[in-house]
């Protein structure tokens, strides 16, 4: 109830803020109604910003302000805004959060919404009022096939994810017991539905837990982990639970691998487990090495932002990219940028994008990478090869 | 259902919930004080929990420990510990005794209806938690791993480990304490009789507010101590987790019977026990769904909670 009472008072916050905003741009005098301008557009990003799992929402943040600042250096008499808005990575909040957007007419189009929960419950209302949005990291793929005319994905999903995670388990771990758990969300379910597929009678036991987070203590997991003999648990899930899990674990002497999916690719998973503990974690991921992004990509977002570029960090560079380029070539309505969208192929930082008739990113294009924990940095292991 | 994984994890799944029930139960003491003395629920309480065990972690960083350091011999850990469990019970007693001060005793002076004292007890639960969120960055802070993980021995095949004898033993130490303190001391007394009567109390010379106040402290103490133990079980601690564990901690003092000590103990062990079968019988899903299923049963067949008897109505 009172994390209620708090987004409550936020939203309420939030609403006035906008509501503001919106008056200031009235008086000005310009008919920002029917769209059309490109000057003064804004681009939403969607997604955790604060609470749990805030720290793979604030790479992607990162990547579009860099987007943005770099649009705005090139196009200085003609300036793009950003909008964000912290979704605390919540289904709950989502709806509420999208309406605010929809109701904002000089939002574009956005990048997000960032995690597979809180796109469920935000999808529908930006398919109903044409706005598009290209999500930098939410990998259920039933997102796909919803028939939501605004969903794009500038990542590969959870059916090449999971299967990939399941083949590193057998053929480079060589596991032949392996432990399952998820957190019951959108993301995590699926993610090790496709890993318990791939695995079949490797997988010993299963169990669910709960997330954002909600628990912090998993004795009862460990237990049965511990007694099912598995050397490798999978976790579907994301960094904060994971990381309590893998130190929960250690502290009662199971010494199995953990390997968990992109939701805890992140520092912070290390930070939440600690060194020691997280020591030797396989993550997953959809994404490439931060350091293989082209060009000047990690320096300039070193620069801006006065941090490395995270998980994600490059392909929300790529998302907020397609946006801009949209408004660059005078699409300045939400329809006229949905269709711009629709039809783009290029080159970005992150990969090549070319999107399918569902919103997904070209299915050539996507590259699953193994990530390993070592000397308390997530470094590239290696990039598994599809099937 | 899994009644083989059960059977099987039967010993361990009884040692980390009595481990889990045990600080259950300290923070439920805090809640059973207070009710006891002023028929109020503190929803704060949860805060005072939070604020001791925030007050442990950072004790540690001051001392040069981080989530990471590893430290050795026994005299250099039972140095950590008790410092650091000296910190938190202070910590959370003035954390108790600044809400008394600050949002209680106010609204007693002027004779407020029962629900200005509810919502401000919520409002001041919120203040405190938000406050600590904005002072952590809302990030989780992890715990220098003290305690060695080796077992120490084996019942019937269950290995016992240190951590769980340390909070259990000190868990049940510190509840014997109480108990003592409330049954045998004149400061005891006075609590027993204000809980009976405040008016006669007051007649007879007891300073109310005094005794207030110190029902108010030795309920923070203990949810210091609880604080502490929860964060070298868990390992990290983040500002929000206070919510759910106290409410899990009221649900506890409930089931043994709100206001009687020894009830508080009994209901904290039974939730912690519960919850892990439940969670290896069925699966970790349900392990909430669980513990409050036990409460509304319970309560059906027994309105006052398993022992009962309030605090007021001990017999002095």
């Amino acid at each position: 109830m009172r994390q209620r009472i708090a987004r409550t008072i936020g939203g309420v916050a939030l609403v006035a803020l906008v509501a503001s905003g919106a008056a200031c741009s009235g008086s000005g005098g310009d008919d920002g109604a029917a769209g059309g301008e490109a000057c003064g557009s804004k681009i939403a990003f969607f997604g955790a910003l604060t609470g749990s799992s805030a720290a793979l929402g604030i790479n992607e943040n990162n990547g579009v302000k860099l987007a943005v600042d770099k649009y705005n250096k090139a196009n200085p008499d003609c300036k793009v805004e950003q909008v964000e808005l912290d979704s605390q990575g919540s289904p709950d909040q989502a709806p509420q959060l999208a309406q605010q957007a929809i109701d904002d007419e000089k939002i574009l189009g956005l990048v997000g919404p960032a995690y597979s929960g809180e796109s469920e419950a935000a999808n529908p209302f930006f398919s109903d009022a044409g706005l598009v949005h290209i999500t930098p990291s939410a990998t259920n793929p039933t997102l796909a096939q919803q028939k939501w005319k605004t969903f794009f994905r500038a990542v590969g999903n959870d059916l090449t994810q999971g299967p990939a995670a399941g083949k590193y388990i057998k053929d480079v771990l060589k596991a032949e017991k392996v432990y399952v758990i998820d957190d019951q969300s959108a993301y995590g379910v699926g993610l090790a539905d496709e890993v318990k597929k791939l695995l079949g009678a490797a997988v010993v036991g299963s169990d669910k837990v709960q997330g954002e987070g909600k628990q912090t203590d998993f004795s009862a997991s460990v237990t049965k982990v511990k007694s099912s003999g598995a050397t490798v648990l999978f976790y579907g899930g994301y960094y904060q639970e994971a990381g309590l899990i893998r130190k929960q674990l250690t502290g009662a002497g199971v010494t199995a691998t953990l390997v968990a999916g992109d939701g805890v690719n992140d520092p912070a998973y290390i930070a939440s487990a600690g060194q020691t503990a997280a020591e030797g974690t396989i993550l997953t991921c959809p994404c490439q090495p931060a350091a293989k992004a082209k060009g000047n990509f990690a320096a300039d977002y070193q620069a801006l932002n006065g941090v490395a570029p995270g998980t994600y960090s490059d392909s929300a560079y790529d998302a907020a990219n397609i946006l801009l380029a949209g408004i660059k070539a005078g699409k300045t309505t939400r329809e006229g940028l949905l269709e711009f969208v629709k039809g783009y192929t290029g080159e970005g930082v992150a990969a090549t994008y070319k999107f399918t008739e569902t919103g997904e990113l070209d299915p050539a294009q996507v590259k699953i990478w193994a990530y390993k924990v070592t000397g308390g940095q997530v470094v590239p292991d290696q990039e598994i090869p599809k099937s | 259902m899994d009644f083989n994984g059960l059977f099987s994890n039967f010993g361990e799944l009884t040692t980390t919930g009595l481990t889990q029930g045990a600080i259950y139960a300290l923070v439920a003491l805090g809640y059973t004080l207070v009710y006891g003395v002023l028929k109020l629920i503190n929803f704060a309480h949860s805060e005072v929990f939070i604020a001791g065990a925030f007050a442990a972690i950072w004790t540690w960083s001051a001392l040069g420990l981080n989530q990471d350091s590893v430290v050795n011999g026994v005299g250099s850990i039972i140095m950590y510990l008790g410092v650091a469990m000296v910190v938190a019970a202070l910590a959370s007693a003035v954390t108790a005794s600044v809400i008394e001060r600050v949002a209680y005793r106010p609204l007693r002076k002027r004779n407020a209806p029962p629900l200005a004292f509810l919502i401000t007890a919520i409002g001041a639960s919120i203040a405190i938690s938000e406050l600590f969120g904005i002072w952590t960055d809302r990030r989780p802070e992890g715990v220098p791993n003290l305690i060695s993980i080796k077992p120490l021995f084996t019942i019937a095949g269950t290995p016992i480990r240190p951590i769980e004898l340390l909070i259990v033993g000190s868990a049940l130490v510190m509840m014997v304490g109480l108990d003592i303190f409330i049954n045998r001391t004149r400061f005891g007394r006075g609590i027993r009789a204000v809980a009976q009567d405040p008016n006669t109390a007051a007649l007879m010379g007891v300073n109310k507010d005094r005794i207030i106040l110190l029902v108010f402290i030795a309920g923070g103490a203990m949810a210091g101590v609880a604080g502490l133990l929860y964060d070298i079980r868990i390992g990290a601690l983040s500002y929000s987790v206070g919510f759910l564990l106290g409410l899990k901690a009221f649900t506890a003092a409930v089931l043994g019977g709100i206001g009687n000590l020894r009830g508080a103990l009994l209901g904290g062990l039974l939730l912690g026990l519960v919850e892990n079968y439940a969670s290896g019988l069925i699966g970790s899903q349900w392990k909430d769904f669980a513990a409050f299923a036990v409460l509304v049963v319970l309560l059906m067949f027994r309105p006052t909670g398993l022992l009962g008897e309030s605090l007021g109505r001990a017999r002095a």
